[in-house]
């Protein structure tokens, strides 16, 4: 053993260099406030690790880096705690170099003769920042894609080079595949080269002038092995446990629908040790941005770099103190407020929930055995009736109709109600409430339109009250059927389980004993009345035809109200109406119990 | 460094700093090493798709004089994360053999998985890459040929005038006949 590392100190010098590593000398003796640097290199080691890791499992394209990331999240073995790893310790890192800078100018490290060395530990901060911010983006949710495209338009505002630098980061005019393939160049390559190349200027330099003392010494110098190694060491685990309590209380990392630059995202942030910057820019308005956004932060950036030479002034020392206190006071007020103000905001926190729902529901869809199309998974939130049915009918039906007292959404239109309520549509509760005296007229069924004085509801409100305990049980058989016209998915044990009544209610339909088919088509029989045809009511044909246009002769003709026709008008593609159409009768993918 | 100023001593005390400084550093570098290795080990547990009936063909569409017709084989594929129904996931060559029966080949040379041609005039099955040889019933032609084995013959089935194959793709190299 002794032989082989003989030979191999012949040729390398490995055991000198060891030496050097090993018993650099600690003024003062170790200390614990001397671990910053080393748990910065232990961060960042972590990174290359993970990192490269997970570059094994990337993709970087509009249809393949979302679907990539949700494959090491929630496919691969241990995924998602390598992505979690990888997070957290991102954060970790940004909440370190913090701490390191304090440290170097509380204890003056950054005087003569190590202005340079300083110097290259802000480059150092920039470019982990950099890293932070392209890696933001990588797994192309909404979340990233919002909030970078906000960075990037900042850049755009940059005096002269502004436009072109911009395009020239976002790989053209528009975010696409070039975009994640720069970002991911200048993430896993272009800047990790950097920081490398910069931690060894850094150490060298910090070796060449040793180590900052923090006076008054306590103890005698001692080498850096083995107490100096053994608190740094135990440091990077206290840092490791934190990153790792982080890990498994969120289980990895969040991932949040994929990006979609057709879909509002009002939850847009940045990373939160951005949100100051963020906050900054709200107090400059249009056409002053430039100072928010990019003078003055390059103006306290440039003098947190000339801290070495405003030092050398007799109260310099103070000053730095003093500047850099009120510029972190400053950072911490900037993001105290932008939390604050977006916990008191209603949108922002229904944004959020929103946010979180498609979130849940694109994994259910990815899982789904169907899987993922070639086209991508933000194909799938975008013919997902159960996302896109709420959002069409708060935006196209709202203003009249409602859903559950709601636009569907949860939120409350402007509007005042003026049509029926359309939760549960053609089930039986729902006709319970159409043939019941009471109800009728009320607004969430013929009350709010002109056909609250029309003949539907008149033959409610004369003959309903007058029927005997067998023309009530005749109703009932009658409105079974209908409901069954409908062939919802929620009543599909119901339907089956009263196949027999369902038969004797068809035949009542179509008699004139209860009189439907005095005004109505039923079951494709006809007395030649006008009201609209209820053969196959509330089913999915049915709908999007009288989506499509109520005023077609075979629903209202003439007497429609004011629904406008949304298919024949062009108002909405088949497509829209569909999801609207199959998010009322309640049909969309359901993952079998039991699975995620 | 000023050696008198640095304790040399070895003591019981440096014995437990040291040990927890190895310790400590050793444990904070295998995690995130671990960590990536689970997940580069990953593929380890995924099983490859196959084994399912397609239907390939018409039965109509085979020469009934026994020579062999190339054919794709239409499938679901899974490629990590992405399933796309009915695209081509491999193909076969069918032929008709004595009794009527049909016979299909994998296209793949069980050698070192080049796609093989069917020589007409030669009749037989010539690999391109290193240039095995097997006769019209996948048997290895020629001793010389560098193939482990025959072409992969797949279990096929007559179905209202349709050839179905149990496709498979099968380890390329070995003498044996395993699932891939």
């Amino acid at each position: 053993m002794n032989s082989l590392f003989n030979w191999i100190d012949q040729r390398t010098g490995a055991r000198k260099l060891l030496h050097e590593v090993l018993f650099e000398n600690v003024p003062g003796g170790a200390r614990w406030r001397y671990v910053w640097g080393s748990t910065l290199v232990f961060c960042f080691t972590v990174q290359v690790i993970t990192g490269l890791f997970l570059w094994l499992a990337y993709s970087p394209g509009s249809q393949t880096a979302w679907e990539s990331v949700y494959f090491i999240q929630h496919q691969m073995t241990g995924g998602w705690f390598l992505r979690g790893l990888h997070h957290f310790t991102a954060q970790a890192m940004t909440v370190l170099l913090l701490l390191h800078l304090l440290q170097v100018v509380i204890d003056g490290a950054y005087k003569a003769p190590r202005e340079i060395n300083y110097w290259t530990g802000v480059l150092l901060l920039v470019l982990v920042l950099s890293l932070s911010l392209t890696g933001y983006l990588l797994p192309w949710d909404q979340k990233g894609f919002w909030a970078t495209r906000v960075a990037t338009n900042i850049a755009a505002i940059t005096p002269v080079v502004g436009p072109a630098l911009q395009q020239i980061v976002v790989g053209g005019a528009d975010y696409g595949h070039h975009t994640l393939t720069r970002f991911f160049a200048l993430h896993a390559g272009i800047i990790p080269g950097l920081i490398i190349a910069f931690i060894g200027l850094h150490v060298y330099l910090f070796r060449k002038h040793g180590l900052t003392p923090k006076e008054p010494r306590r103890k005698r110098d001692e080498p850096f092995w083995p107490r100096q190694v053994m608190c740094d060491a135990v440091a990077c685990l206290a840092v490791l446990a934190v990153v790792l309590t982080l890990v498994l209380v969120n289980h990895g990392a969040p991932l949040g629908a994929p990006a979609d630059a057709s879909e509002q995202f009002s939850a847009a942030r940045p990373e939160w040790y951005f949100l100051f910057l963020f906050q900054f820019l709200k107090y400059f308005p249009g056409g002053t941005e430039v100072w928010g956004a990019i003078v003055i932060p390059t103006v306290l950036l440039l003098l947190v770099g000339a801290l070495p030479l405003l030092g050398r002034w007799k109260f310099g020392h103070r000053f730095n103190l003093g500047f850099l206190g009120a510029m972190l006071a400053g950072v911490a007020l900037l993001t105290w407020l932008a939390v604050a103000e977006d916990r008191s905001k209603p949108e922002y926190v229904a944004a959020v929930k929103a946010a979180d729902f498609e979130a849940e529901r694109v994994l259910a869809l990815a899982a789904a055995p169907s899987g993922i199309p070639t086209a991508g998974a933000v194909t799938l939130l975008r013919a997902d009736p159960l996302v896109q049915g709420p959002k069409l009918f708060a935006r196209n039906c709202a203003s009249c109709h409602r859903y559950d007292g709601h636009d569907g959404l949860g939120l409350q239109p402007k509007d005042k109600q003026s049509a029926s309520d359309l939760k549960g549509f053609a089930s039986r509760p729902w006709l319970e409430g159409l043939l019941n005296p009471a109800t009728v007229d009320s607004v969430n069924y013929m009350g709010g339109s002109k056909h609250k004085d029309g003949e539907m509801v008149k033959w409610v409100k004369e003959n309903v009250p007058t029927f005997n305990a067998s023309s009530k049980e005749q109703l009932k058989q009658a409105l079974i059927a209908l409901s069954a016209e409908a062939g919802l998915k929620s009543q599909k044990e119901a339907d089956l389980r009263d196949v027999a009544i369902i038969g004797v209610g068809a035949k009542l339909l179509v008699s004139h004993d209860l009189g439907c088919i005095d005004c109505h088509t039923v079951l494709n029989k006809s007395d030649g009345g006008e009201a609209p045809d209820l053969t196959g009511f509330g089913s999915r044909q049915w709908l999007t035809a009288f989506i499509s246009n109520p005023k077609h002769e075979s629903f209202y003709g003439e007497r429609n109200d004011r629904m406008p026709a949304f298919g024949a008008d062009g108002r909405l593609t088949e497509t829209e109406i569909g999801l609207i159409a199959d998010w009322l009768r309640g049909e969309w993918y359901e993952p079998a119990a039991g699975g995620r | 460094m000023d050696p008198k100023d640095s304790p040399t001593q070895p003591d019981r005390r440096e014995f437990i700093t040291k040990a927890c400084a190895l310790t400590a550093g050793a444990v904070a570098a295998t995690v995130p090493a671990a960590a990536g290795l689970f997940v580069l080990l990953d593929p380890l547990g995924r099983k490859g798709g196959g084994g399912e009936p397609v239907r390939v063909a018409a039965l109509e569409a085979i020469p009934d004089d026994g020579v062999p017709r190339k054919f794709s084989v239409l499938a679901t594929r899974v490629d990590a994360w992405n399933r796309t129904p009915n695209v081509p996931i491999g193909a076969v060559y069918l032929r008709r053999a004595v009794g009527g029966t049909v016979q299909a080949f994998n296209v793949v040379c069980p050698h070192a998985g080049c796609f093989v041609d069917y020589v007409a005039d030669a009749k037989h099955y010539l690999c391109p890459c290193h240039n095995s040889t097997f006769d019209t019933e996948g048997r290895i032609q020629d001793p010389k040929s560098p193939s482990p084995r025959g072409l992969d013959e797949l279990a096929t089935e007559v179905r209202d005038g349709a050839v179905w194959v149990k496709f498979q793709n099968y380890r390329a190299g070995a003498k044996e006949k395993l699932p891939a």
